[in-house]
């Protein structure tokens, strides 16, 4: 209660509520919600209207006692959304009211759609009713609307196991040694890194591999913003990066720069995890960090 | 039909916030000032509009009369409506000619409980009300319907504050913000009240030099069900615009009972009025909005223009019901 002596609550509440009779017309409709139909009532002209009326309001002519089932889907015509739900709304998280035409009906029911945000809602939207668990007849039986099921989540998952041969464990075993290894191709002279069997483009054997140097240029790079396990935060930067003496560039992670920092380019050098920890895998490479040289230009 | 004018017009300075006020004593001062205007004492019809909702206390209208002087008893009703209704009840009683002048007041205090909630009170009991439809949930429904650009609605918006601040009964408020979000804008909540004088036959012209004629007055009421109409178009408010003759000469000036901005857009349309009618230029509800007087306060104010000599043809809109489903529509002149 306030404290302030002049200024005092007060509630008007009629507790239990009030009873209402509904009347035939009404009284069929919840009902008939009850058992989880919707109908309505059609009018002397052949109308549908949905709540049904006992009147019709285009001519106050007593409608028809033909009651016809309609939905339980409908088309959304008009909505606007609830940001912020009020304590007596349907629905506790944002929502929109709407008006819906349900399929078969001449007029259009009142009703809240959940619908997670107002971008998944249109005229035009179908949807269906979320029936509330134990239905009383009542117009809340029909606990609110959702939108018509247009897509599903299928999740995907196998496993796995592989087993680095040839010339992907060459390379792996030089990464173990703290060096990369490449191949010249004998006919191109073209020097690829990873190293590899094969050059693809003049299908020549590439014989024994080459070491490279640890230094490069980054050619062009990505900032990422969604999280990656292997990247230490979060926006991470992957580059192409080509090593000196190399002709293909290898995609590696960026790092002890900041994101914005980061140019076409920029001279950077690997950053080996220590040689007790290191282990044949790319892992051993932390990231590739700025040799602080000065840039070179890409041709 | 007898002639019938609007002789006297009186409003409170609305307050947006609840001053303590009781309600007689909120209405005394606007009843003394048309008793002052007239020379007139006694009435022979009184008729009030007022929702007992709004004070969350039954009859309170009754305990209203007291700032009226009503013993010995006088021939009184009331409507639970926005005062406008109640003028409407008074000039038919005017019409059966055994009285000439008739009392006409309108009162609410908005403030003392959440106005958005009460207005779901007046919604039909078995299909909408248990949904806890709200006033500005069913407004936002309709200005969905109605479609209307940002930019239009937010220039009514800023218009109608303008002429508030230079009215010196409406609310003091600022120009919208334009960084606001995309939302409705509502209405201020608003205490207060007004009194109309209607005067019949040669009275109107004994108790006023300029005495703003009724020429045409009409209500009309369209389905309560939301579903059940075309929430872009007011087919009431433009029959009663046609049945009270809006169409029949120039309107200078227009006061439209548009709470939010995109039903000024709707009547405005309805009452096929161009683009040379002033609208609102008291400001609208937008500037203050004293339910169950708002209505009555837009006929009051259209009279005014007549009554100071400033116009010779007015409109005066009132509504009731949610989203625009009742309209009364009166056409004044000098």
């Amino acid at each position: 209660m306030p404290s302030d002596p002049l200024l005092a609550q007060h509630v008007l509440e009629f507790p239990g509520g009030y009873t209402r009779t509904t009347g035939p017309v009404v009284g069929r409709f919840l009902s008939e919600l009850r058992g989880r139909r919707i109908v309505g009532v059609r009018t002397k002209e052949g109308k549908v209207l949905v709540p049904p009326l006992e009147y019709d309001p285009a001519s106050g002519e007593p409608v028809t006692d033909e009651y016809v089932e309609v939905g339980p889907a409908g088309t959304v015509t008009t909505f606007a959304w609830v940001d912020e739900p009020l304590a007596g709304h349907p629905l506790d998280r944002p929502f929109a009211w709407a008006l819906i035409k349900l399929d078969g009906a001449g007029t259009a029911l009142v009703h809240a759609v959940d619908a997670g945000n107002p971008k998944a809602l249109a005229a035009g939207t179908r949807v269906w009713p979320a029936w509330s668990d134990h239905p009383t007849g009542h117009i809340t039986d029909i606990s609110h609307f959702v939108p018509e099921v247009t897509k599903i989540v299928a999740n995907v998952r196998a496993e796995y196991r592989l087993q680095a041969g040839g010339a992907l464990r060459v390379f792996l075993e030089g990464v173990e040694r703290g060096v990369f290894l490449g191949g010249r191709c004998g006919t191109c002279e073209k020097v690829y890194v990873p190293y590899r069997a094969s050059c693809p483009e003049c299908g020549n054997a590439i014989p024994d591999p080459i070491e490279l140097p640890d230094t490069g240029t980054i050619t062009t790079f990505a900032i990422n913003n969604l999280p990656d396990p292997r990247a230490p935060q979060v926006p991470f930067v992957s580059a192409y990066i080509l090593l000196d003496h190399a002709d293909i560039p290898m995609i590696a992670l960026v790092g002890d720069v900041p994101a914005h920092e980061v140019r076409q380019g920029m001279r950077v050098r690997a950053v080996w995890v220590p040689e007790g920890e290191r282990t044949a895998s790319m892992a051993n490479v932390r990231w590739f960090a700025p040799t602080g040289e000065p840039d070179v230009e890409l041709s | 039909m007898r002639d019938v004018a609007i002789v006297a017009f009186a409003q409170t300075r609305h307050a947006g916030h609840d001053t303590g006020l009781s309600e007689p004593e909120m209405i005394q001062p606007v009843i003394d000032e048309v008793k002052e205007r007239t020379g007139l004492g006694r009435f022979g019809f009184t008729c009030s509009g007022s929702c007992d909702y709004l004070a969350g206390a039954p009859f309170s209208f009754v305990s209203a009369l007291d700032a009226l002087a009503a013993w010995p008893p006088i021939s009184e009703s009331h409507v639970e409506m926005d005062g406008a209704w109640a003028l409407y009840e008074a000039w038919v009683r005017l019409q059966h000619g055994d009285v000439d002048s008739a009392l006409v007041y309108g009162f609410g205090k908005s403030s003392l409980g959440d106005l958005r909630t009460i207005m779901t009170l007046q919604l039909d009991p078995y299909y909408l009300a248990p949904l806890g439809l709200d006033q500005l949930s069913y407004a936002a429904l309709q200005a969905a319907a109605v479609g209307a650009d940002r930019a239009e609605l937010d220039e009514i918006v800023r218009r109608s504050r303008a002429d508030g601040r230079s009215n010196p009964y409406a609310l003091d408020l600022p120009d919208p913000d334009p960084g606001e979000p995309d939302a409705l804008v509502a209405p201020p909540v608003t205490d207060g009240a007004a009194a109309i004088v209607l005067a019949a036959g040669d009275l109107a012209g004994q108790l006023c030099s300029n005495p703003a004629y009724i020429r045409g007055i009409a209500h009309r009421i369209e389905p309560h069900y939301l579903g059940m109409r075309d929430l872009a178009l007011s087919a009431s408010a433009a029959d009663a615009a046609r049945a009270a003759g809006v169409g029949k000469g120039p309107v200078e000036v227009a006061e439209l009972h548009a709470q939010f901005a995109h039903e000024e857009i709707i009547l405005r349309r309805a009452l096929e009025l161009p683009g040379e009618t002033v609208i609102n230029p008291s400001g609208g509800p937008l500037a203050a909005n004293p339910v169950m007087a708002t209505g009555l306060i837009r006929i009051g104010e259209a009279a005014r223009r007549i009554l100071d000599g400033d116009a010779r043809r007015t409109v005066g809109h009132a509504a009731g019901g949610p989203c625009l489903q009742q309209n009364l529509v009166t056409v004044l002149e000098a």
